[in-house]
Protein backbone atom coordinates (compact mmCIF):
# COMPACT_ATOMS: atom_id res chain seq x y z
CA UNK A 1 0.00 0.00 0.00
CA UNK A 2 2.59 2.47 1.16
CA UNK A 3 4.86 1.49 -1.70
CA UNK A 4 2.24 2.05 -4.43
CA UNK A 5 1.21 5.36 -2.90
CA UNK A 6 4.88 6.35 -3.04
CA UNK A 7 5.06 5.41 -6.72
CA UNK A 8 1.95 7.43 -7.48
CA UNK A 9 3.47 10.37 -5.71
CA UNK A 10 6.72 10.09 -7.66
CA UNK A 11 4.87 9.85 -10.95
CA UNK A 12 2.81 12.89 -10.02
CA UNK A 13 5.98 14.84 -9.26
CA UNK A 14 7.58 13.72 -12.54
CA UNK A 15 4.58 14.88 -14.56
CA UNK A 16 4.63 18.21 -12.81
CA UNK A 17 8.29 18.73 -13.70
CA UNK A 18 7.70 17.79 -17.35
CA UNK A 19 4.78 20.19 -17.63
CA UNK A 20 6.77 22.97 -15.98
CA UNK A 21 9.59 22.41 -18.48
CA UNK A 22 7.16 22.63 -21.37
CA UNK A 23 5.78 25.87 -19.99
CA UNK A 24 9.24 27.35 -19.49
CA UNK A 25 10.32 26.74 -23.10
CA UNK A 26 8.47 29.76 -24.43
CA UNK A 27 9.64 31.94 -21.55
CA UNK A 28 13.26 30.90 -22.04
CA UNK A 29 13.08 31.41 -25.80
CA UNK A 30 11.64 34.87 -25.30
CA UNK A 31 14.45 35.73 -22.91
CA UNK A 32 16.97 34.35 -25.41
CA UNK A 33 15.55 36.46 -28.22
CA UNK A 34 15.60 39.60 -26.12
CA UNK A 35 19.16 38.99 -24.96
CA UNK A 36 20.55 38.32 -28.47
CA UNK A 37 18.57 41.26 -29.86
CA UNK A 38 19.89 43.71 -27.29
CA UNK A 39 23.48 42.44 -27.20
CA UNK A 40 23.87 42.78 -30.99
CA UNK A 41 22.17 46.14 -30.78
CA UNK A 42 24.71 47.20 -28.16
CA UNK A 43 27.44 46.19 -30.63
CA UNK A 44 25.81 48.34 -33.28
CA UNK A 45 25.78 51.36 -31.00
CA UNK A 46 29.52 50.99 -30.40
CA UNK A 47 30.01 51.98 -34.03
CA UNK A 48 27.06 54.28 -34.65
CA UNK A 49 26.02 56.97 -32.24
CA UNK A 50 22.57 56.77 -30.66
CA UNK A 51 22.04 60.35 -31.78
CA UNK A 52 22.64 59.56 -35.43
CA UNK A 53 20.39 56.54 -35.24
CA UNK A 54 17.42 58.37 -33.83
CA UNK A 55 17.82 61.79 -35.43
CA UNK A 56 19.44 61.08 -38.79
CA UNK A 57 17.19 61.35 -41.82
CA UNK A 58 19.08 59.06 -44.20
CA UNK A 59 19.21 55.28 -44.09
CA UNK A 60 21.86 53.89 -46.44
CA UNK A 61 23.73 51.14 -44.59
CA UNK A 62 24.40 49.19 -47.78
CA UNK A 63 26.01 52.03 -49.73
CA UNK A 64 28.80 54.39 -49.05
CA UNK A 65 28.73 56.83 -47.54
CA UNK A 66 26.66 54.83 -45.06
CA UNK A 67 24.03 56.68 -43.05
CA UNK A 68 22.23 55.18 -40.12
CA UNK A 69 19.23 57.40 -39.40
CA UNK A 70 16.20 55.19 -38.79
CA UNK A 71 13.63 57.94 -39.54
CA UNK A 72 12.99 56.87 -43.18
CA UNK A 73 12.22 53.29 -42.11
CA UNK A 74 9.98 54.49 -39.30
CA UNK A 75 8.21 56.87 -41.68
CA UNK A 76 7.71 54.07 -44.20
CA UNK A 77 6.32 51.77 -41.56
CA UNK A 78 3.99 54.45 -40.21
CA UNK A 79 2.78 55.40 -43.69
CA UNK A 80 1.76 51.85 -44.52
CA UNK A 81 0.33 51.25 -41.05
CA UNK A 82 -1.79 54.40 -41.09
CA UNK A 83 -3.16 53.55 -44.53
CA UNK A 84 -3.94 50.05 -43.28
CA UNK A 85 -5.78 51.42 -40.25
CA UNK A 86 -7.75 53.89 -42.37
CA UNK A 87 -9.01 50.86 -44.29
CA UNK A 88 -9.33 48.39 -41.43
CA UNK A 89 -10.76 50.44 -38.56
CA UNK A 90 -14.02 51.59 -40.20
CA UNK A 91 -14.62 48.38 -42.12
CA UNK A 92 -13.75 46.17 -39.16
CA UNK A 93 -15.93 48.19 -36.80
CA UNK A 94 -18.82 48.32 -39.25
CA UNK A 95 -18.74 44.58 -39.78
CA UNK A 96 -18.58 44.04 -36.02
CA UNK A 97 -21.65 46.23 -35.54
CA UNK A 98 -23.44 44.40 -38.32
CA UNK A 99 -22.59 40.98 -36.94
CA UNK A 100 -23.38 41.82 -33.35
CA UNK A 101 -26.48 44.02 -33.77
CA UNK A 102 -28.06 43.53 -37.16
CA UNK A 103 -27.24 40.19 -38.77
CA UNK A 104 -29.85 37.46 -38.47
CA UNK A 105 -28.50 34.20 -37.10
CA UNK A 106 -28.17 32.54 -40.49
CA UNK A 107 -26.15 35.38 -41.99
CA UNK A 108 -23.91 35.53 -38.94
CA UNK A 109 -23.20 31.82 -39.24
CA UNK A 110 -22.19 32.41 -42.86
CA UNK A 111 -20.04 35.53 -42.42
CA UNK A 112 -18.05 34.59 -39.34
CA UNK A 113 -16.30 31.60 -40.95
CA UNK A 114 -15.56 33.70 -44.04
CA UNK A 115 -13.88 36.31 -41.84
CA UNK A 116 -11.91 33.60 -40.12
CA UNK A 117 -10.71 32.30 -43.49
CA UNK A 118 -9.60 35.84 -44.32
CA UNK A 119 -7.58 35.80 -41.11
CA UNK A 120 -5.98 32.49 -42.05
CA UNK A 121 -4.69 33.46 -45.51
CA UNK A 122 -0.87 33.42 -45.57
CA UNK A 123 0.49 36.95 -45.77
CA UNK A 124 2.56 36.11 -48.84
CA UNK A 125 -0.72 35.63 -50.70
CA UNK A 126 -1.83 39.07 -49.59
CA UNK A 127 1.49 40.41 -50.82
CA UNK A 128 0.98 38.92 -54.25
CA UNK A 129 -2.57 40.19 -54.31
CA UNK A 130 -1.28 43.69 -53.58
CA UNK A 131 1.40 43.57 -56.25
CA UNK A 132 -0.53 41.91 -59.06
CA UNK A 133 -4.07 43.10 -58.48
CA UNK A 134 -4.26 46.27 -56.37
CA UNK A 135 -1.17 48.03 -57.71
CA UNK A 136 -2.29 47.89 -61.38
CA UNK A 137 -5.62 49.40 -60.38
CA UNK A 138 -3.92 52.22 -58.48
CA UNK A 139 -1.59 52.81 -61.43
CA UNK A 140 -4.56 52.99 -63.76
CA UNK A 141 -6.01 55.76 -61.63
CA UNK A 142 -2.75 57.54 -60.77
CA UNK A 143 -0.28 56.83 -63.60
CA UNK A 144 2.62 58.46 -61.74
CA UNK A 145 2.46 55.67 -59.13
CA UNK A 146 5.56 53.61 -58.56
CA UNK A 147 5.29 49.83 -59.18
CA UNK A 148 6.19 49.41 -55.53
CA UNK A 149 4.19 51.80 -53.38
CA UNK A 150 2.94 52.27 -49.84
CA UNK A 151 -0.71 52.67 -50.84
CA UNK A 152 -1.17 49.24 -52.33
CA UNK A 153 0.58 47.50 -49.44
CA UNK A 154 -1.38 49.59 -46.93
CA UNK A 155 -4.77 48.86 -48.48
CA UNK A 156 -4.13 45.13 -48.63
CA UNK A 157 -2.73 45.09 -45.11
CA UNK A 158 -5.92 46.84 -44.04
CA UNK A 159 -7.97 44.07 -45.63
CA UNK A 160 -5.88 41.56 -43.74
CA UNK A 161 -6.59 43.36 -40.44
CA UNK A 162 -10.38 43.56 -40.88
CA UNK A 163 -11.12 40.14 -39.37
CA UNK A 164 -8.95 40.88 -36.36
CA UNK A 165 -10.68 44.17 -35.56
CA UNK A 166 -14.07 42.77 -36.42
CA UNK A 167 -13.86 39.68 -34.27
CA UNK A 168 -12.33 41.39 -31.21
CA UNK A 169 -14.80 44.29 -31.42
CA UNK A 170 -17.70 41.94 -31.93
CA UNK A 171 -16.70 39.99 -28.83
CA UNK A 172 -16.76 43.24 -26.88
CA UNK A 173 -20.18 44.16 -28.28
CA UNK A 174 -21.76 40.76 -27.71
CA UNK A 175 -20.58 41.01 -24.12
CA UNK A 176 -22.84 44.05 -23.63
CA UNK A 177 -25.86 42.63 -21.81
CA UNK A 178 -29.17 42.54 -23.63
CA UNK A 179 -30.86 44.28 -20.72
CA UNK A 180 -29.10 47.51 -21.79
CA UNK A 181 -30.38 47.16 -25.36
CA UNK A 182 -33.89 46.54 -24.05
CA UNK A 183 -33.65 49.59 -21.82
CA UNK A 184 -32.82 51.75 -24.83
CA UNK A 185 -35.47 50.21 -27.08
CA UNK A 186 -38.05 50.77 -24.35
CA UNK A 187 -37.19 54.48 -24.47
CA UNK A 188 -38.02 54.65 -28.16
CA UNK A 189 -34.52 54.17 -29.52
CA UNK A 190 -34.03 52.85 -33.03
CA UNK A 191 -31.62 50.05 -33.83
CA UNK A 192 -28.99 52.54 -34.98
CA UNK A 193 -29.34 54.57 -31.77
CA UNK A 194 -29.05 51.43 -29.68
CA UNK A 195 -25.87 50.50 -31.57
CA UNK A 196 -24.01 53.76 -31.36
CA UNK A 197 -25.39 55.27 -28.14
CA UNK A 198 -25.50 52.18 -25.96
CA UNK A 199 -23.57 49.24 -27.39
CA UNK A 200 -20.49 51.05 -28.74
CA UNK A 201 -19.96 53.24 -25.65
CA UNK A 202 -20.32 50.18 -23.43
CA UNK A 203 -17.88 48.20 -25.57
CA UNK A 204 -15.45 51.03 -26.25
CA UNK A 205 -12.53 49.55 -24.35
CA UNK A 206 -12.64 46.34 -26.35
CA UNK A 207 -12.95 48.29 -29.59
CA UNK A 208 -9.97 50.53 -28.81
CA UNK A 209 -7.94 47.51 -27.76
CA UNK A 210 -8.73 45.80 -31.06
CA UNK A 211 -7.48 48.89 -32.90
CA UNK A 212 -4.25 48.94 -30.94
CA UNK A 213 -3.58 45.26 -31.42
CA UNK A 214 -4.28 45.60 -35.15
CA UNK A 215 -1.95 48.60 -35.30
CA UNK A 216 0.78 46.61 -33.62
CA UNK A 217 0.22 43.70 -36.00
CA UNK A 218 0.49 46.10 -38.96
CA UNK A 219 3.81 47.50 -37.74
CA UNK A 220 5.28 44.03 -37.48
CA UNK A 221 3.78 42.75 -40.76
CA UNK A 222 6.55 41.78 -43.19
CA UNK A 223 5.55 39.87 -46.29
CA UNK A 224 3.08 42.30 -47.82
CA UNK A 225 5.42 45.27 -47.50
CA UNK A 226 8.44 43.33 -48.70
CA UNK A 227 6.61 42.35 -51.85
CA UNK A 228 4.52 45.41 -52.60
CA UNK A 229 5.91 48.51 -50.87
CA UNK A 230 9.44 48.53 -52.25
CA UNK A 231 12.94 48.78 -50.82
CA UNK A 232 13.74 52.47 -51.01
CA UNK A 233 14.14 53.95 -47.54
CA UNK A 234 12.72 57.39 -48.09
CA UNK A 235 11.47 60.02 -45.70
CA UNK A 236 8.17 60.67 -47.46
CA UNK A 237 4.47 60.76 -46.79
CA UNK A 238 3.44 60.29 -50.39
CA UNK A 239 1.54 56.99 -50.50
CA UNK A 240 2.27 56.55 -54.21
CA UNK A 241 6.02 56.45 -53.59
CA UNK A 242 8.17 53.41 -53.10
CA UNK A 243 9.29 53.19 -49.46
CA UNK A 244 10.85 50.69 -47.12
CA UNK A 245 9.54 49.56 -43.76
CA UNK A 246 11.60 48.38 -40.83
CA UNK A 247 10.53 44.79 -41.40
CA UNK A 248 11.25 44.89 -45.14
CA UNK A 249 14.74 46.23 -44.44
CA UNK A 250 15.46 43.31 -42.14
CA UNK A 251 14.36 40.86 -44.83
CA UNK A 252 16.47 42.63 -47.44
CA UNK A 253 19.66 42.42 -45.39
CA UNK A 254 19.05 38.89 -44.20
CA UNK A 255 18.48 37.66 -47.74
CA UNK A 256 21.53 39.50 -49.04
CA UNK A 257 25.03 38.60 -48.03
CA UNK A 258 25.85 40.96 -45.23
CA UNK A 259 28.86 39.30 -43.54
CA UNK A 260 28.31 38.07 -40.01
CA UNK A 261 29.43 40.66 -37.48
CA UNK A 262 29.57 43.50 -40.01
CA UNK A 263 27.92 46.81 -39.31
CA UNK A 264 25.15 46.14 -41.87
CA UNK A 265 24.47 42.89 -40.08
CA UNK A 266 24.28 44.61 -36.73
CA UNK A 267 22.03 47.37 -38.04
CA UNK A 268 19.35 44.73 -38.54
CA UNK A 269 19.37 44.08 -34.82
CA UNK A 270 19.09 47.75 -33.99
CA UNK A 271 16.04 48.06 -36.25
CA UNK A 272 14.58 44.86 -34.84
CA UNK A 273 15.00 46.22 -31.30
CA UNK A 274 13.03 49.33 -32.19
CA UNK A 275 10.35 47.15 -33.76
CA UNK A 276 10.28 44.92 -30.71
CA UNK A 277 9.97 47.78 -28.25
CA UNK A 278 7.21 49.50 -30.26
CA UNK A 279 5.04 46.40 -30.77
CA UNK A 280 5.60 45.21 -27.22
CA UNK A 281 4.48 48.54 -25.78
CA UNK A 282 1.45 48.65 -28.06
CA UNK A 283 0.44 45.15 -27.01
CA UNK A 284 0.88 46.05 -23.35
CA UNK A 285 -1.20 49.19 -23.78
CA UNK A 286 -3.86 47.18 -25.62
CA UNK A 287 -4.21 44.51 -22.96
CA UNK A 288 -4.01 47.14 -20.22
CA UNK A 289 -6.92 49.06 -21.76
CA UNK A 290 -8.99 45.90 -22.02
CA UNK A 291 -8.41 45.15 -18.36
CA UNK A 292 -8.56 48.69 -17.01
CA UNK A 293 -11.76 49.78 -18.71
CA UNK A 294 -13.59 46.49 -18.60
CA UNK A 295 -17.22 47.46 -18.03
CA UNK A 296 -18.77 45.79 -15.05
CA UNK A 297 -22.42 45.55 -15.97
CA UNK B 1 -66.71 58.22 -12.31
CA UNK B 2 -66.52 56.65 -15.73
CA UNK B 3 -63.58 54.46 -16.66
CA UNK B 4 -61.75 55.23 -19.84
CA UNK B 5 -59.88 52.36 -21.40
CA UNK B 6 -56.46 53.43 -22.71
CA UNK B 7 -55.19 50.05 -23.88
CA UNK B 8 -57.48 47.31 -25.12
CA UNK B 9 -56.16 43.86 -25.79
CA UNK B 10 -58.34 42.01 -28.26
CA UNK B 11 -58.12 38.28 -28.93
CA UNK B 12 -54.34 38.33 -28.51
CA UNK B 13 -52.44 35.18 -29.42
CA UNK B 14 -48.69 34.79 -29.05
CA UNK B 15 -46.64 31.75 -29.87
CA UNK B 16 -42.93 31.02 -29.75
CA UNK B 17 -42.36 28.64 -32.65
CA UNK B 18 -44.77 25.80 -31.79
CA UNK B 19 -45.46 26.79 -28.21
CA UNK B 20 -48.60 28.82 -27.61
CA UNK B 21 -47.91 31.31 -24.83
CA UNK B 22 -51.04 33.45 -24.96
CA UNK B 23 -54.34 32.04 -26.11
CA UNK B 24 -56.86 34.70 -26.99
CA UNK B 25 -56.51 37.37 -24.32
CA UNK B 26 -59.09 40.15 -24.00
CA UNK B 27 -58.31 42.82 -21.46
CA UNK B 28 -58.87 46.54 -20.88
CA UNK B 29 -56.38 48.77 -19.12
CA UNK B 30 -58.11 51.75 -17.52
CA UNK B 31 -56.66 55.22 -17.57
CA UNK B 32 -55.06 56.46 -14.34
CA UNK B 33 -55.51 53.14 -12.66
CA UNK B 34 -53.02 50.54 -11.55
CA UNK B 35 -53.65 47.18 -13.12
CA UNK B 36 -51.78 44.13 -11.90
CA UNK B 37 -51.23 41.09 -14.05
CA UNK B 38 -50.53 38.19 -11.74
CA UNK B 39 -50.03 34.50 -12.17
CA UNK B 40 -47.49 31.75 -11.62
CA UNK B 41 -44.17 31.67 -13.49
CA UNK B 42 -44.56 30.81 -17.13
CA UNK B 43 -48.22 31.83 -17.38
CA UNK B 44 -47.43 34.41 -20.08
CA UNK B 45 -47.82 37.55 -17.98
CA UNK B 46 -44.53 39.12 -19.07
CA UNK B 47 -45.29 38.26 -22.69
CA UNK B 48 -48.65 39.99 -22.38
CA UNK B 49 -46.94 43.08 -20.97
CA UNK B 50 -44.33 43.10 -23.72
CA UNK B 51 -47.12 43.03 -26.29
CA UNK B 52 -48.44 46.35 -24.99
CA UNK B 53 -45.43 48.38 -26.21
CA UNK B 54 -44.21 46.02 -28.94
CA UNK B 55 -41.13 45.00 -26.97
CA UNK B 56 -42.28 41.54 -28.03
CA UNK B 57 -40.82 42.39 -31.45
CA UNK B 58 -37.38 41.90 -29.94
CA UNK B 59 -38.07 38.36 -28.79
CA UNK B 60 -36.79 36.13 -31.52
CA UNK B 61 -39.33 33.66 -32.84
CA UNK B 62 -42.40 35.29 -31.25
CA UNK B 63 -45.50 35.52 -33.43
CA UNK B 64 -48.31 37.83 -32.48
CA UNK B 65 -51.93 37.54 -33.61
CA UNK B 66 -54.91 39.70 -32.63
CA UNK B 67 -54.91 43.35 -31.71
CA UNK B 68 -53.67 45.71 -29.07
CA UNK B 69 -55.49 49.02 -29.29
CA UNK B 70 -53.80 52.08 -27.83
CA UNK B 71 -56.18 55.04 -27.84
CA UNK B 72 -58.27 53.10 -30.32
CA UNK B 73 -55.48 52.41 -32.79
CA UNK B 74 -54.02 48.96 -33.37
CA UNK B 75 -50.33 49.18 -32.50
CA UNK B 76 -49.64 46.13 -34.66
CA UNK B 77 -50.87 47.82 -37.83
CA UNK B 78 -48.05 48.04 -40.39
CA UNK B 79 -48.04 51.84 -40.50
CA UNK B 80 -47.13 52.12 -36.81
CA UNK B 81 -43.51 52.80 -35.87
CA UNK B 82 -42.76 50.67 -32.78
CA UNK B 83 -40.22 53.22 -31.52
CA UNK B 84 -43.03 55.80 -31.34
CA UNK B 85 -45.19 53.39 -29.35
CA UNK B 86 -42.38 52.75 -26.86
CA UNK B 87 -41.83 56.47 -26.60
CA UNK B 88 -45.44 56.88 -25.41
CA UNK B 89 -45.62 53.69 -23.35
CA UNK B 90 -42.66 53.35 -20.97
CA UNK B 91 -41.30 50.19 -19.46
CA UNK B 92 -39.33 49.16 -16.38
CA UNK B 93 -37.76 45.73 -16.19
CA UNK B 94 -37.27 42.99 -13.61
CA UNK B 95 -33.63 43.64 -12.98
CA UNK B 96 -32.58 47.29 -12.71
CA UNK B 97 -30.79 48.03 -15.99
CA UNK B 98 -29.29 51.52 -15.84
CA UNK B 99 -26.82 52.39 -18.59
CA UNK B 100 -23.16 52.44 -17.54
CA UNK B 101 -23.34 56.24 -17.66
CA UNK B 102 -23.86 58.98 -15.10
CA UNK B 103 -27.13 59.33 -13.21
CA UNK B 104 -27.88 62.48 -15.20
CA UNK B 105 -27.14 60.86 -18.55
CA UNK B 106 -29.35 57.92 -17.71
CA UNK B 107 -32.37 60.14 -17.20
CA UNK B 108 -31.46 62.39 -20.12
CA UNK B 109 -31.07 59.47 -22.54
CA UNK B 110 -34.70 59.20 -23.65
CA UNK B 111 -35.30 62.94 -24.11
CA UNK B 112 -32.01 63.29 -25.98
CA UNK B 113 -32.70 60.59 -28.56
CA UNK B 114 -36.22 61.86 -29.04
CA UNK B 115 -34.99 65.37 -29.76
CA UNK B 116 -36.16 67.14 -26.60
CA UNK B 117 -35.77 70.89 -27.06
CA UNK B 118 -36.52 72.23 -23.57
CA UNK B 119 -34.41 72.60 -20.46
CA UNK B 120 -32.85 69.20 -20.01
CA UNK B 121 -31.56 69.71 -16.47
CA UNK B 122 -34.98 70.83 -15.32
CA UNK B 123 -36.54 67.77 -16.91
CA UNK B 124 -33.97 65.48 -15.27
CA UNK B 125 -34.61 67.08 -11.88
CA UNK B 126 -38.38 66.80 -12.29
CA UNK B 127 -38.16 63.14 -13.32
CA UNK B 128 -35.89 62.27 -10.40
CA UNK B 129 -38.28 64.15 -8.08
CA UNK B 130 -41.22 62.16 -9.36
CA UNK B 131 -39.31 58.93 -8.91
CA UNK B 132 -38.55 59.97 -5.31
CA UNK B 133 -34.82 59.83 -5.91
CA UNK B 134 -33.86 63.48 -6.20
CA UNK B 135 -32.89 64.09 -2.58
CA UNK B 136 -30.64 61.05 -2.54
CA UNK B 137 -28.75 61.86 -5.74
CA UNK B 138 -28.92 65.62 -6.28
CA UNK B 139 -25.31 66.10 -5.16
CA UNK B 140 -23.88 63.34 -7.31
CA UNK B 141 -25.71 63.53 -10.61
CA UNK B 142 -22.51 62.96 -12.52
CA UNK B 143 -21.50 59.81 -10.72
CA UNK B 144 -21.90 56.50 -12.46
CA UNK B 145 -25.34 54.99 -11.95
CA UNK B 146 -23.72 51.74 -10.89
CA UNK B 147 -22.71 53.42 -7.64
CA UNK B 148 -26.36 53.36 -6.53
CA UNK B 149 -27.96 50.56 -4.54
CA UNK B 150 -30.30 48.11 -6.28
CA UNK B 151 -33.44 49.87 -5.09
CA UNK B 152 -32.07 53.27 -6.10
CA UNK B 153 -31.12 51.89 -9.50
CA UNK B 154 -34.65 50.66 -10.02
CA UNK B 155 -36.06 54.08 -9.10
CA UNK B 156 -33.52 55.60 -11.48
CA UNK B 157 -34.91 53.34 -14.21
CA UNK B 158 -38.39 54.59 -13.34
CA UNK B 159 -37.14 58.19 -13.51
CA UNK B 160 -35.56 57.43 -16.86
CA UNK B 161 -38.90 56.19 -18.17
CA UNK B 162 -40.76 59.16 -16.63
CA UNK B 163 -38.48 61.64 -18.38
CA UNK B 164 -40.38 60.94 -21.60
CA UNK B 165 -43.65 61.77 -19.82
CA UNK B 166 -45.28 58.57 -21.02
CA UNK B 167 -49.02 58.03 -20.72
CA UNK B 168 -48.62 54.45 -19.67
CA UNK B 169 -45.88 52.80 -17.62
CA UNK B 170 -45.40 49.06 -17.87
CA UNK B 171 -43.60 47.46 -14.94
CA UNK B 172 -42.33 43.91 -15.34
CA UNK B 173 -41.92 42.49 -11.82
CA UNK B 174 -40.05 45.65 -10.83
CA UNK B 175 -39.42 44.49 -7.27
CA UNK B 176 -38.37 40.90 -7.83
CA UNK B 177 -34.69 41.75 -7.46
CA UNK B 178 -35.18 44.14 -4.51
CA UNK B 179 -35.13 43.82 -0.74
CA UNK B 180 -38.34 44.46 1.28
CA UNK B 181 -37.51 48.08 2.15
CA UNK B 182 -36.70 49.00 -1.46
CA UNK B 183 -39.84 47.15 -2.54
CA UNK B 184 -41.88 49.29 -0.15
CA UNK B 185 -40.35 52.46 -1.62
CA UNK B 186 -41.13 51.39 -5.16
CA UNK B 187 -44.70 50.39 -4.31
CA UNK B 188 -45.27 53.71 -2.58
CA UNK B 189 -43.92 55.44 -5.68
CA UNK B 190 -46.23 53.47 -7.97
CA UNK B 191 -49.25 54.58 -5.94
CA UNK B 192 -48.20 58.22 -6.24
CA UNK B 193 -47.58 57.96 -9.96
CA UNK B 194 -51.08 56.87 -10.85
CA UNK B 195 -52.29 60.45 -10.57
CA UNK B 196 -50.40 61.33 -13.74
CA UNK B 197 -50.29 58.09 -15.64
CA UNK B 198 -51.65 54.63 -16.14
CA UNK B 199 -49.70 51.74 -14.69
CA UNK B 200 -49.64 48.07 -15.55
CA UNK B 201 -47.58 45.94 -13.21
CA UNK B 202 -46.72 42.30 -13.70
CA UNK B 203 -46.12 40.38 -10.52
CA UNK B 204 -46.01 36.83 -9.30
CA UNK B 205 -46.44 38.18 -5.81
CA UNK B 206 -50.08 37.98 -4.74
CA UNK B 207 -49.64 40.36 -1.81
CA UNK B 208 -48.07 42.94 -4.07
CA UNK B 209 -51.06 42.86 -6.40
CA UNK B 210 -53.36 43.22 -3.40
CA UNK B 211 -51.31 46.13 -2.00
CA UNK B 212 -50.95 48.31 -5.07
CA UNK B 213 -53.45 47.42 -7.78
CA UNK B 214 -56.91 48.87 -8.44
CA UNK B 215 -57.59 46.13 -10.95
CA UNK B 216 -56.12 42.68 -11.19
CA UNK B 217 -55.93 40.22 -14.04
CA UNK B 218 -55.20 36.61 -13.20
CA UNK B 219 -53.43 34.68 -15.91
CA UNK B 220 -52.95 30.93 -16.00
CA UNK B 221 -51.30 28.92 -18.76
CA UNK B 222 -51.81 31.62 -21.35
CA UNK B 223 -55.45 32.26 -20.54
CA UNK B 224 -57.07 35.11 -18.68
CA UNK B 225 -58.90 33.39 -15.86
CA UNK B 226 -60.37 36.42 -14.18
CA UNK B 227 -60.22 40.19 -14.33
CA UNK B 228 -61.80 42.71 -12.02
CA UNK B 229 -61.41 45.15 -9.17
CA UNK B 230 -58.68 43.95 -6.85
CA UNK B 231 -60.75 44.37 -3.69
CA UNK B 232 -63.53 42.28 -5.14
CA UNK B 233 -61.29 39.60 -6.62
CA UNK B 234 -59.42 39.08 -3.39
CA UNK B 235 -62.60 38.80 -1.34
CA UNK B 236 -65.05 37.03 -3.62
CA UNK B 237 -63.16 35.44 -6.53
CA UNK B 238 -65.51 34.20 -9.22
CA UNK B 239 -63.32 31.40 -10.43
CA UNK B 240 -62.22 28.44 -8.35
CA UNK B 241 -58.69 28.66 -9.82
CA UNK B 242 -58.37 32.29 -8.73
CA UNK B 243 -59.40 31.35 -5.24
CA UNK B 244 -56.88 28.50 -5.16
CA UNK B 245 -54.13 30.84 -6.35
CA UNK B 246 -54.75 33.69 -3.95
CA UNK B 247 -55.13 31.37 -1.00
CA UNK B 248 -51.75 29.92 -1.88
CA UNK B 249 -52.88 26.46 -2.91
CA UNK B 250 -50.51 26.59 -5.90
CA UNK B 251 -48.19 28.98 -7.69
Amino acid sequence: MVDSAGKGFRREKGVEILLALAASVSVLVTIGIVVSLFSETAGFFKEVSVKEFFTGTKWTPLFSPAHYGIAPLVAGTMLVTVIAMIVAAPLGLASAIYLSEYAPDGVRRLIKPVLEILAGIPTIVYGYFALTFVTPIIRAVFPQTNVFNALSAGIVMGIMLIPMISSLSEDAMTAVPNSLREAAYALGATKLEVSYKVVIPAAVSGIVASFILAFSRAIGETMIVTLAAGSTPKLTFNPLDSIQTMTAFIVQVMLGDAPFGSIEYKSVYAVASVLFVVTLSLNLIGTWIVRRYKEVY
Amino acid sequence: MTLESIISVRNLHVSYRDRKVLKGINLDIYKNRITAIMGPSGCGKSTLLRCMNRMIDLSEGARVGGKVLYRGENIYSPKIDPAQIRFRIGMVFQKPNPFPKSIFENVAFGPRINGYKGDLSALVEQSLQRAGLWDEVKDRLHENAYMLSGGQQQRLCIARALALEPEVLLLDEPCSALDPISTMHVEELIRQLKERLTIVIVTHNIQQAARVADYTAFLLQGELVEFGETSRMFTVPKDKRTEDFITGRFG
